[in-house]
């Protein structure tokens, strides 16, 4: 077992000869809350796509938890541990909020069995319950009767992470969790994730909101333009005359402009 | 029972369990304009397989065979054909359908041009409570984490993959399972009517039954049901009042109202007549529990 949960070397990825990712390595200590930041267009929803495969990478290697997971097909990347959330809510807008929820379960329960449960026609079922009190900790209603999209912004957002959490991933990857929620949403959602970490899930999660990262995180990475410019903890990234040339600007109200972009 | 309502029962289940057997796949977003392909496998493979000049093999093996014989050749060609999407996989399917309705026409141990007399008979006593056993099935098939993935690949092709849904499978299982379905469908038509010709299925069937589907809702079991049932029975009854009213032109123009209608349901219900919010509407704390209702107001914004 080695001491890094997720590394990634040598990473590289091109859009039709654009240089999105730009030979990329860090690694992701387990049970840490690493950051990944940067300006925006820097590459890190890409990082996101091709961790869960969603594109092939170039070149370079992804390792989660010792194994070598660079040509795992993307639907058996989740059953080795890591699942994510999404910049752009990418909920199932026809299912309610406990089905949304059930789908993320959907690694833990591959085998025929687990397949052909009728969770729909059973209202006590483990798995039903299960996706409630994970709703239920995170603070979020079961909304009985209602699809996803009709619910609030914010409550859509955190049922993205409770959807995350529930296929009891190693590694979470959290694309911009707390953009669009409010102070009290924002602390709520910080909460549940410190909670999470606690039980030892290794968090590496985007955000441009600094005062969220600063809380929250342990460990950051920035990127500009597809490269790593910066590692280190929450104190040096300010210090850091690169970061703060290409992101966080000389003081605390240019990172808010970032944010709010 | 009177004959002609006995009649128009049997149309209604046959189209019922057509229906679903298009359903299945359309939960999941294909198209399938094949059913009369499906349909026509299903019917001469049981008729062979029960004819005194083929297998001779009693009705309640013969029906299951054929299913397992359409469900073998609709697995086969799920893999080219669910490659396609969207207007390409209405294409592909139609193109089955005819190339099997061509083979059939043109193979004279089932009769070839001329029609294959089926022997054994189906009454009302044998369809209905297979029709309910279909409906129930299907209502089982969706509300099980199968059917979850179904919908969520509707939804979301992609976030269900990264959610370790295998899509690929997913797919052929409903495609192939829907198949076997309207194998059903069609040998129970054989061996009611007790005479099949290929001309019979033909691609104006395969539309209605995906009409049927799209009107009625492909979010819930209940779409294919409330669809097939009111496309069966709605032409039907209105002639009837029609002709007893003595409204000769609306018994003759029934399909004009019945066209405008569609059009307008398309307009103002795309997604069709029973969706899943309308379910949970109607089913208004049926099924639901009473802690859930309690968390709705306690959790939120
Ligand atoms: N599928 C794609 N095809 C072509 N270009 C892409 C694709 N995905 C991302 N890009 C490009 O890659 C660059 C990085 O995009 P990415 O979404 O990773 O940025 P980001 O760091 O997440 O930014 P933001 O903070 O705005 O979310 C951008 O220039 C984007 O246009
Ligand atoms: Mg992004």
């Amino acid at each position: 077992m080695t001491n890094h949960l997720l590394e990634i070397a040598g990473m590289h990825k091109s859009f039709g000869g654009l240089k999105v990712i730009d030979d990329v390595s860090f690694k992701v200590r387990r049970s840490s809350r690493t950051a990944l930041i940067g300006p925006n267009g820097a590459g890190k929803t890409t990082v996101f796509n091709l961790l869960t495969g969603v594109y092939p990478i170039d070149a370079g290697t992804i390792t989660v938890d010792g194994q070598d997971i660079t040509d795992v097909p993307p639907q058996d990347r989740v059953t080795v541990g890591m699942s994510r959330s999404f910049q752009n809510i990418r909920l199932m807008p026809h299912l309610s909020t406990v089905e949304n929820v059930m789908l993320g379960q959907h690694a833990r329960a591959r085998k025929l069995g687990s397949l052909l449960f009728p969770l729909g026609m059973l209202p006590h079922n483990k798995w039903r319950q299960a996706a409630e009190e994970a709703l239920e900790n995170a603070g979020v209603g079961t909304y009985p009767g209602e699809i996803v999209s009709n619910l609030p912004y914010g409550v859509q957002k955190r049922i993205e992470v409770v959807r995350a959490m529930v296929s009891d991933p190693k590694l979470l990857l959290l694309d911009e969790p707390a953009a669009g929620l409010n102070k009290t949403e924002t602390n709520q959602l910080q909460e549940l994730l410190e909670r999470v970490s606690d039980q030892g899930v290794t968090i590496l999660v985007v955000e441009h909101d600094m005062q969220f990262v600063r809380d929250l995180c342990d460990h950051i990475v920035v990127l500009n333009f597809g490269r790593k410019i910066f590692e280190g903890t929450p104190e040096e990234v300010h210090q850091d005359p690169a970061v703060l040339e290409a992101y966080l600007g000389t003081d605390d109200d240019t990172a808010e402009a970032a944010n709010a972009s | 029972m009177s004959g002609y309502i006995e009649a128009q029962l049997i149309i209604l289940c046959l189209s019922i369990i057509y229906a679903y057997g298009i359903f299945l796949p359309a939960a999941s977003g294909q198209l399938n304009l094949g059913a009369a392909g499906f349909i026509t496998l299903g019917a001469y493979a049981s008729a062979w397989f029960n004819a005194s000049t083929g297998a001779e093999l009693p009705m309640w093996l013969s029906i299951p065979l054929a299913m397992i014989f359409t469900g073998v050749i609709a697995f086969a060609i799920s893999f080219p054909i669910l490659r396609t999407r969207g207007v390409y996989m209405v294409l592909a399917t139609f193109a089955f359908a005819e190339v099997v309705s061509g083979v059939a026409i043109n193979l004279e141990f089932v009769g070839g041009a001329a029609g294959f007399p089926v022997d054994g008979h189906t009454d009302v006593t044998v369809i209905v409570p297979v029709t309910i056993g279909v409906i129930l099935f299907s209502f089982y098939f969706m509300s099980t984490r199968l059917g979850l993935s179904l919908r969520s690949i509707h939804d979301d092709e992609s976030v269900a993959t990264l959610f370790g849904v295998n899509v690929r499978t997913s797919k052929v299982v409903a495609f192939t399972v829907g198949a076997m379905l309207m194998s059903l469908g069609g040998s129970l038509y054989g061996h009611h009517y007790n005479y099949i010709e290929a001309q019979t299925f033909n691609v104006l069937l395969s539309i209605y039954i995906l009409l049927y589907v799209l009107m009625g809702g492909t979010q819930t079991a209940w779409g294919p049901l409330i669809g097939a049932a009111f496309f069966a029975i709605v032409p039907e009854t209105l002639r009837e009042i029609a002709e007893s009213a003595g409204l000769k032109w609306l018994a003759e123009g029934r399909f004009i109202l019945f066209g405008v209608f569609i059009v307008l349901l398309m307009v103002f219900r795309p997604e069709g007549v029973m969706t899943r919010t309308l379910q949970d509407r109607l089913g208004g704390g049926l099924f639901r529990r009473k802690k859930t209702a309690v968390e709705e107001t306690g959790g939120g914004a």
